[in-house]
């Protein structure tokens, strides 16, 4: 059983084609990081998902029933991107309406209310709430009735960098017992170590897919070593020219160090020429994030390219 | 059911806790003991003038207020969920759109129809007790026909003030156009009818225009108060037109039950194909 699997999905809105084509699954005990601009298609992939909009073509199907079911809808939590309440009732009293709504246990209210942190804050109106307490509310909201799928967009907005580890360690904790996690940021640096594959969008195509290795083997980016010689720059200088070197490699000094851009095929066979050179005193791997890989599929065209605000 | 249910009683705890339930309540219990105190001050002395007229006044003052009062209540029921961004969050529960509408109906009908019974019914066991002489059964049989058809008349404006709000985007476009509808129901309609009458010198088909008073759901509820109790020498206006109508009082209430039924379900008809 996948939690959701969408086949060869298209969808239009007003004649323009939000998505096309995109083909993406998610096992149980996985968390899927996903990635694109604004208005690449995420919002609409989601919502497809929830069964809020029907594709204009493909196939979607969640935990082996249809999108939107009730039955199916019962084991999906969601967190919206700027999740809002009713700002008269207090945060107890929206979990408890949102757990009736969703045949949730009401043991469960105050249960999860301390798990985000809201224990002291249940009892008051949520129009005091702050930005962080509204996005915990929300969270708590969205892991009613044990959720298998979850499906949580920005869900760190808003959040101190203790709430943020939090959350990511929670999130881990539910993967661990089975459920099925989407993750949608623009905090790219935050979400890496936390996500198992990322799936990154554009203009409604899916442009890669995978775990981070496998996505930068795809995009071939080289790894940069920082090297500090044992006695000078140029003598190090020597020793990376003879060793084999082939095109796509670069070099720059500064602070005494040297950087070398080397291609993964490539970096071994040259990590191994230096030491046997005995001229490193010490050295470092930077292997591209996350952030660079989305960068290299993304295209940097620049903040007009990427079709919104922020 | 449940989500129905669940629904409805947040719209019933809302509306008891920013006080709309018991402002309605008073308004209409004030109303009520007002219109009984002085009701026949038009003929020069303070006191209850006859039951049939106090109803009739209450019925002349509620087809003002009543749906006024229903469609404040609804206007913002769907819009305003989607304007402070929980309908989103609401359509991904196991709730159907259905489930949403006839939740919200069940709690905004049943705070007017608490606020009406609680309003009316005490101002009817004050008029009981306090005014002397005064037959109790014809009292209670007329206290509870002007209760359950001023409910229905409400229903029917909470009903079409959510065709309203399931169909814009925004909460004060729902706002004027539930005002305009309250204008139109409650102020053009009789004229537009009038004029025809007059227009037309009488000409005008004259089975047909009985007929036109069921178009309006504030003229069946004047027709079911006034025109049941008194004799028809004494209507005035359209409301002569009632007295040709060829159904009796179950056709009028069958009038009444259908004009909630029917906006309702074009309400939930046009909320299954708006886009979220």
């Amino acid at each position: 059983m996948s939690c959701f699997c969408l086949e060869n999905v298209s969808y239009k809105y007003d004649k323009a084609l939000v998505l096309n084509g995109v083909d993406l699954r998610l096992e149980p005990g996985e968390i899927l990081g996903l990635f694109g601009h604004n208005g690449a298609g995420k919002t609409t992939s989601i919502k497809l998902i929830l069964g809020l909009m029907t594709p204009s073509q493909g196939k979607v199907s969640v935990l082996d029933g249809e999108a939107g079911d009730p039955k199916i809808s019962q084991h999906i939590g969601y967190l919206p991107e700027n999740v809002m309440f009713y700002p008269q009732l207090t945060g107890r009293e929206i979990l408890a309406h949102f757990a009736r709504l969703k045949g949730a246990n009401l043991r469960q209210v105050p249960e999860l209310l301390g798990q985000v942190g809201l224990d002291d804050a249940m009892d008051t109106r949520v129009k005091t709430y702050s930005k962080g307490m509204r996005q915990r509310l929300g969270l708590a909201q969205a892991l009613l009735g044990k959720p298998r799928l979850l499906m949580l967009d920005e869900p760190t907005v808003g959040l101190d960098p203790v709430a943020t580890a939090d959350l990511y360690r929670l999130l881990r904790k539910l993967r661990d017992e089975g459920t099925g996690i989407v993750l949608c940021s623009h905090v790219l640096p935050g979400v890496e170590p936390y996500i198992d594959r990322a799936a990154i969008l554009t203009e409604g195509s899916l442009k890669a897919v995978g775990d981070l290795a496998s996505l930068r083997r795809q995009a071939n980016m080289p790894t940069t070593l920082s090297i500090e010689p044992e006695s000078t720059v140029a003598a190090l200088e020597s020793v990376v020219n003879n060793a084999k070197a082939s095109a796509g490699l670069m070099m720059r000094h500064d602070n005494g160090r040297l950087h070398v851009d080397v291609r993964p095929a490539e970096k071994m066979a040259l990590v191994k020429a230096l030491m046997a050179s005995g001229e490193v005193r010490d050295l470092g791997i930077y292997q591209p994030t996350l952030e660079d890989v989305y960068v290299h599929f993304i295209g940097s065209g620049g903040l007009a390219h990427r079709g919104g605000a922020q | 059911m449940n989500s129905i249910w669940t629904i409805a009683r947040k719209e019933l705890s809302d509306s008891l806790r920013n006080r709309w339930l018991i402002a309605i309540a008073i308004v209409f219990a004030t109303l009520a003991v007002g219109i009984a105190w002085f009701g026949a001050a038009a003929s020069g002395q303070v006191g209850y003038a006859s039951t049939p007229a106090t109803i009739a006044s209450l019925a002349s003052l509620g087809i003002f207020l009543i749906p006024l009062i229903a469609l404040l209540l609804a206007y913002d029921a769907i819009v305003g969920e989607e304007e402070g961004g929980t309908l989103l969050l609401l359509m991904t529960y196991p709730l159907s759109r259905g489930q949403l509408l006839f939740g919200k109906f069940l709690g905004h009908g049943l705070t007017l129809a608490l606020a009406t019974l609680i309003g009316f019914g005490v101002a009817g066991v004050a008029i009981a007790l306090l005014v002397e002489d005064v037959a109790v059964g014809a009292l209670a049989i007329a206290m509870f026909r002007f209760i359950v058809s001023t409910t229905l008349l409400g229903w029917s404006f909470i009903a079409l003030a959510y065709v309203v709000s399931v169909r814009v985007s925004e909460k004060p476009v729902a706002a004027g156009l539930a005002l305009a509808i309250w204008f139109f129901f409650v102020l053009i309609f009789d004229l537009m009818l009038l004029g025809t009458l007059v227009a037309s010198q009488g000409e005008f088909n004259p089975e047909l225009l009985p007929w036109l008073l069921l178009l309006n759901p504030t003229d069946i509820y004047r027709l079911l108060n006034i025109v049941t109790f008194s004799d028809s020498a004494q209507l005035s206006g359209v409301l002569s037109l009632g007295a040709d109508l060829p159904i009796g009082p179950s056709g009028l209430w069958l009038a009444l039950v259908l004009w909630f039924v029917i906006p309702l379900t074009g309400a939930w008809a046009l909320f299954r194909s708006r886009r979220i």
